[in-house]
């Protein structure tokens, strides 16, 4: 069974520990410069939201490299850059439509999320599970389960009948 | 290890910017930080020196944990001689610049003397320049910030800066990074725009590495966040309701100073607590908490952001404070609500986010503007002195109205800005300033909490409830419960309480890790990052070195044991409600006994021996 990573941006407190083990993990420096997950701080709103590859079925970085450095990790899903094929062109940062692959001044390479081999650094390190690393066709399954909970029907309504909230009201509740 | 090993200096009177190797010897001795800092001021510095004159120093300075992966890894501090005390001062924030310094591959930056005109730091990496800042001077916080971005057309640049207050010399200004965390006691901003230094912006991509044993600090870091997670206050109440967790506590063992310290109760603590953030408003149904917020590398994440109603009347046709921004913290909501006796959430907030956009210190001012109060109320200033402004107990139109002036240093605000102690002398009422050392309280009442009477005579730089945080002890039961009414056996508690968090301020954690965290987890953590073997037993000799240091420092600098007392209210006032009432605070039950253990004088100085021991 594959996995992704699920990202909750209402649960993140952008804290940067995925940045901290995504950095450390890859470079052996706790360097966010560095991380291939972002945290955005969205300050004037109140948001923070933790982004990364989303490791695309048909991944346009892939398509693009002319000399084959991407390539599909059949065991985890994974695009990796192969680092002694990867000429540092940067033609997949620029086919990348989410700007999750960068390019690194200090290697002279690229550098993407890798799904650390099937073992993320950041899922374990974000103390807020805002992080996840779930079944690939069940993503949604948590908020399946959320919504499901707040669903009418059902014995435990019976006394308590509840009108289901709009997804702004929803998110708010569970931030 | 865990050092960059590199210090910064900048000589703003030549501008000139040199890198200098880190003093090794003073680090094991010292550890990082607030302890480091210090003794670099300590040798580099008169303490006699006029704290707003180019001679004194300016330190912005990282632990060897800033910037790693440690739980609440992000703290920096400022270490300077205060121009509102007149004692060392050394404030410490979190937020994200203190790690981007040491990404950038710095430990510390030493400011000296003066520019001829304003400027400020530009450090990327290796590269330190000084640009001019005649533009910006003059402008907010908020503006700063956002005219800083737009220059260097950088989203990722971190930016500590001083707003107006300091400019117009406010005396207890602070450094604000991050746009609302703060370096914010002492007047630490007051000395940095004296020195005509607007900004640090930096930006670092060095990382952070070079650790002793990596593996064994990856091991204690995962040990430590659990320990925070599993805990009832890291884990559970500091992320639900931030510091605020502690309002109605404290309001209900009645330690709560209300209306400038008369009372020790407030009646509307409920509706400025942590709790009332969380409900919905009368205005909009939409709660004041718009999020929790972590600083860098934080797993507790007690910071709060608040947004404050559109029609509220403090911000109505103001959309610049309209989106979300640092709310309130227990010590803000209470100087600035129950020491004023205003219990309008929405306009506590306003006057919070003020503090942030002009950078001053919410506790001082919110202090000195309830001992205004108390002299308005009594007739000894009028509305002629006030620029208008009824200044009453309670009223939050008069509360927004102060804070405004204090932002800009206009009219009474310029007054505002000096203080309580020089406020009440300059009106000839000085027993009404609640200060020790001529800084303000914050929010623990010690006539309630006897051990915090012996906190805030004693703090090195005045009163503090961050040098001795007792109230864990004494109300939370951390490590161990003690009666918060009696003094047995608190000037052990105290000097404990001291000389860990001297410790846990030279390590680059937050102090509030040890609500869940003694020495014995910090410990591990440090000595896996370090070389120098840190254990427990080390960290407490280092502790009560860096104490001893501070007073030392506040000795030359002319203060004495004398300073060393509380206001006669809190002396002589008896408590009138609360499980306190018809209680003092017996500070002299107290103090000869922590001269004592302290290895002082009975005139509070260091022995020889007690130099000796500590190899001052």
């Amino acid at each position: 069974m594959l996995r992704a990573l699920n990202l909750e941006a209402q649960k993140c407190t952008g804290c940067l520990q995925c940045e901290l083990a995504c950095s450390y993990e890859n470079e052996g420096v706790f360097n966010p410069a560095r991380s291939r997950i972002k945290v955005f701080n969205f300050h004037h709103e109140g948001r923070f939201v933790p982004y990364t590859c989303t490791q695309c079925e048909q991944a346009w970085c892939l398509h693009a490299c002319p000399v084959e450095a991407i390539v599909l990790n059949t065991v985890t899903g994974a695009k990796e850059v192969i680092e002694d094929i990867c000429v540092g062109c940067k033609v997949c940062t620029i086919a990348c439509p989410f700007g999750t692959v960068n390019y690194n001044q200090a290697s002279g390479k690229v550098i993407k999320c890798d799904l650390c081999g099937g073992d993320p650094w950041c899922v374990k390190a974000c103390p807020t599970g805002a992080i996840s690393y779930v079944d690939l066709d069940n993503t949604g399954l948590d908020r399946m389960r959320a919504w499901a909970q707040q669903s009418p029907a059902g014995p435990a309504s019976y006394n308590t009948p509840r009108a289901l909230t709009t997804p702004a009201d929803f998110s708010r509740q569970n931030r | 290890m865990a050092w960059t090993q590199n210090v910064l200096r900048v000589n703003l009177s030549s501008g000139e910017t040199v890198k200098e190797p880190l003093n090794m010897t003073w680090a094991d001795s010292y550890l990082g930080q607030r302890g480091l800092a210090s003794k670099y001021l300590a040798e580099e510095i008169d303490p006699a020196v006029d704290a707003l004159s180019p001679d004194n120093k300016l330190i912005m300075v990282t632990g060897p944990l800033t910037g790693t992966m440690a739980s609440t890894g992000g703290r920096y501090s400022v270490v300077t001689k205060s121009p509102l005390t007149g004692a060392i001062a050394c404030s410490n924030s979190g937020g994200f610049i203190g790690a981007e310094i040491k990404m950038a591959g710095w430990d510390m930056i030493i400011f000296e003397g003066r520019a001829d005109t304003p400027v400020y730091l530009y450090l990327e990496n290796e590269k330190a320049e000084l640009l001019p800042a005649d533009d910006l001077w003059g402008s907010s916080v908020w503006e700063t910030d956002e005219r800083l971005h737009q220059k260097h057309q950088d989203p990722l640049i971190r930016i500590a800066c001083v707003g107006r207050a300091a400019e117009q010399g406010n005396l207890y200004a602070g450094i604000i990074n991050d746009l609302h965390r703060a370096a914010g006691r002492s007047g630490v901003g007051t000395v940095m725009a004296s020195k005509n230094l607007k900004a640090l912006v930096c930006r670092g991509t060095l990382g952070v590495g070079n650790l002793k044993d990596p593996l064994r600090f990856l091991q204690a870091v995962e040990q430590g966040k659990r320990v925070l997670a599993e805990n009832a206050v890291t884990g559970q109440g500091l992320p639900q309701y931030g510091t605020q967790v502690l309002m109605n506590v404290i309001n209900e063992m009645g330690a709560m100073p209300t209306r400038n310290m008369q009372e020790v109760q407030f009646e509307g603590a409920h509706n400025i607590s942590g709790e009332a953030m969380h409900e919905p408003r009368s205005s909009d149904g939409q709660p004041n908490l718009t999020t929790n917020a972590a600083c860098f590398g934080c797993t507790i994440a007690c910071g709060r952001i608040s947004t404050v109603h559109k029609g509220h009347f403090t911000v109505q046709n103001k959309p610049q404070y309209w989106g979300a921004s640092g709310g309130l913290e227990y010590e803000a909501a209470w100087a600035l609500g129950s020491d004023t006796g205003v219990d309008d959430l929405d306009a506590l907030t306003y006057a919070n986010f003020l503090c942030n956009e002009d950078g001053f210190d919410p506790i001082s001012f919110g202090s000195t503007l309830a001992a205004a109060m108390e002299l308005y109320e009594m007739g000894v200033i009028t509305q002629q002195d006030t620029d208008g402004i009824e200044l009453k107990f309670g009223s939050a139109d008069a509360l927004t109205r102060a804070t405004e002036l204090t932002a800009r240093g206009e009219g009474f605000g310029k007054i505002l800005g000096l203080g309580s102690r020089r406020l009440c002398e300059k009106y000839g009422q000085p027993d009404l300033s609640m200060t020790v050392k001529s800084q303000e309280f914050p929010a623990y009442d010690p006539r309630g909490i006897q051990g915090m009477g012996l906190a805030y005579a004693t703090s090195n730089r005045g009163a503090c409830h961050l040098r001795g945080y007792t109230v864990a002890s004494e109300v939370l039961g951390i490590p161990e419960k003690t009666d918060p009414l009696a003094t047995d056996g608190k000037a052990e508690l105290v000097k404990a309480f001291q000389d860990a968090t001297a410790a846990v301020d030279s390590s680059g954690l937050c102090v509030f890790t040890t609500f869940a965290w003694t020495l014995d987890d910090i410990a591990p953590q440090l000595d896996a990052a370090c070389a120098g073997g840190w254990s427990t037993e080390k960290l407490l000799e280092v502790g009560e070195r860096i104490w001893n240091l501070e007073r030392d420092f506040n000795l030359k600098a002319g203060l004495t044991g004398k300073d060393d007392t509380l206001p006669k209210r809190l002396l002589k006032d008896a408590a009138r409600s609360g499980p306190a009432k018809g209680m003092v605070n017996e500070l002299d039950n107290m103090l000869p006994r922590y001269y004592e253990i302290r290895g002082w004088t009975p005139q509070g100085e260091l022995t020889a021996e007690t130099r000796q021991r500590l190899n001052l």
